[in-house]
């Protein structure tokens, strides 16, 4: 199993499909980057889907190609954490419409020999969801042990049951959403609104010129950073403190350190990450309402499976606060489903899944080994 | 690992194979007995954060929530049994809270400690004082204990509102006590109740 090319980091595979999407396209051929970790057991049944975050990637513990940091979940995933490969087959894969390997505006739209660019179909999360069962039936897989994501990724580790309720076992959602709120779709906005305002990008026709709107995409992952870090947090952090510089400069320069640290996020997001797939990926989000897929009833998304769950929020996340887990637990509970939840103190806001967090893989780690 | 008592009166008593709803479940001591040993389908609700993770650590499913705010979202008759051990007198509205214990479940224990113990009056008697005992350890302005109840008081309670108690166990140090003059001689009681 060891010599399976379907087994291991950095692979990639263009799956026939046709994909069926929420906005009615069929989407043909279905390409999707991925890894894997650990060994699939004989009977399949050790695997552990690992969902990736808005911007993130199928390279959740393992180096990042371009900026060759670690994996963005090592914390969550290896030896020794909670979803480890010594018990578990693990598998990443890259969301469709991203921009890491998988289909998405900037890979080659087959009818045309040209990048779709906006002429992609618009995508939502269950679509990511239905990508990756093509995927585990591609694998081998019929049933995951459980489903892990944080942010979006949690909201694709919530559509699993209620999508395929038969073909999870367990479900981990930390520091997410059963559906975008107003403000939410608002701060979204503005981010698209500032790739889209930005003349490079040309109605999303940027890349045989190879040069993509980042001033626009820059912006946008600055408003958004914001919303990762609480405001305790950024006042511990930066405060008022300036940049280099004993006094104002009484002008625009990046004066505070906040300006620098936003300013930096904002230019290495783009050496990494396509203004389109953003439009298309904050746009799933946006679209997401787990209620109004199940007529309005967030329950009902869960009468169908014997999943158990599992949600993690944090008190200072005011991207995705603690009522909107509640929501969701309130919902498991009145479905009759096992779950378990609970909100953990981190000054970090939003980005405390992403860092060190003991009581997390504590109760992730237990969650996990109960299932076993 | 040993139950506390009035968790063991509980645990005896619960059917095989039940689903059981413990609000204020601590660290799922009663919850992880149950299922071990009777096969129990035990759900958790519990405010203390590091008691909810000690509890999901070993495998159980608990709710960080608070019986005062949390207990309306549960449907009716959905546990065989909702329990309320040691937690009652802690609610802001434990009539509230005890409607919805025989709302949920079926079937509700609830145990409290007896603030009509003999050593709680000598207490109060003698030296004025706010009771410090065992079961009541904490002082008047920490104590979490906001609806001290009687045993007697308990009694009039359900009887004044048509509930039915199937059960009455009663706890002096961790020996049994007898139903007569409980409320003197018992420190705990432990009732099993049906609306």
């Amino acid at each position: 199993m060891t010599d399976d090319a379907r087994f291991g980091l950095a692979r990639h595979v263009t799956l026939p499909g046709p994909l069926r999407l929420d906005g009615g396209v069929l989407l043909s051929p279905v390409d999707i980057a991925y890894e894997t970790y650990g060994t699939l057991n004989a009977d399949a049944s050790n695997a552990v889907l690992i969902c990736h975050a808005l911007t993130g990637d199928h390279h959740v513990a393992s180096p990042h190609p371009v900026t060759g940091k670690p994996g963005w979940w090592t914390r969550m995933v290896g030896e020794g954490k909670p979803v480890d490969p010594a018990r578990h087959f693990i598998v990443c894969s890259n969301v469709i419409g991203s921009c890491m390997g998988s289909s998405g505006p900037a890979t080659v739209n087959p009818a045309t020999g040209q990048p779709w660019g906006m002429s992609f179909p618009v995508l939502t999360i269950r679509d990511m969801v239905r990508a990756q069962a093509m995927l585990l039936d591609h694998l081998g897989i019929d049933t995951l042990q459980a489903v892990v994501g944080g942010s979006m990724g949690g909201m694709q580790a919530l559509s699993w049951p209620a999508t395929f309720p038969e073909r999870v076992r367990a479900a981990v959602i930390i520091a997410s959403t059963a559906r975008h709120t107003a403000q939410n779709i608002a701060f979204h906005e503005v981010g698209r609104q500032a790739v889209m305002a930005d003349p490079k990008w040309r109605g999303g026709d940027y890349y045989e010129e190879g040069d993509a709107p980042s001033a626009g995409l820059a912006v946008a992952r600055m408003a958004a950073h914001i919303t990762y870090m609480s405001e305790a947090g950024l006042t511990e952090k930066f405060g008022r403190r300036l940049q280099k510089r004993e006094q104002k400069s009484f002008g625009f320069d990046a004066d505070f350190q906040i300006e620098s640290y936003l300013r930096y996020q904002g230019l290495s997001f783009v050496d990494r990450f396509d203004a389109n797939s953003y439009l298309y990926i904050t746009r799933a989000m946006d679209y997401f309402d787990l209620a109004e897929e199940h007529g309005g009833h967030l329950a009902n998304a869960f009468r169908a499976t014997k999943a158990r769950f599992c949600l993690v929020s944090f008190d200072t996340d005011w991207l995705y606060p603690t009522p909107e887990s509640r929501a969701i637990v309130h919902a498991l509970n009145a479905a009759g489903a096992p779950v378990s939840f609970v909100e953990l103190h981190s000054p970090f806001g939003h980005d405390a899944f992403l860092l060190d967090a003991p009581e997390m893989n504590r109760v992730v780690d237990g969650f996990l080994r109960a299932g076993a | 690992m040993s139950l506390r008592p009035d968790l063991a009166i509980i645990a005896d008593s619960v059917a095989a194979g039940t689903r059981v709803l413990d609000v204020g479940c601590g660290d799922g001591s009663l919850m992880a007995a149950l299922r071990d040993r009777s096969g129990v389908d035990a759900r958790g609700l519990e405010i203390d954060a590091g008691n909810v993770a000690a509890a999901v650590s070993r495998g159980l499913s608990v709710i960080q929530g608070d019986a005062d705010s949390d207990l309306a979202e549960y449907p009716d008759a959905s546990f065989d049994y909702a329990i309320l051990s040691q937690t009652l007198q802690t609610t802001r509205r434990p009539d509230v809270a005890l409607d919805h214990l025989l709302r949920i479940g079926k079937r509700a224990f609830v145990s409290f400690p007896n603030f009509a113990h003999w050593r709680v009056r000598a207490s109060l008697l003698s030296r004025g004082r706010m009771p410090v005992t065992r079961l009541l350890p904490e002082q008047w302005f920490d104590t979490p204990n906001i609806h001290h109840v009687t045993i007697d008081d308990f009694r009039a309670f359900v009887a004044g509102r048509g509930i039915t108690v199937e059960g009455a166990w009663f706890l002096a140090g961790d020996q049994r006590a007898k139903s007569a003059m409980a409320n003197l001689f018992a420190e705990h009681a432990v009732f099993l109740l049906r609306r």
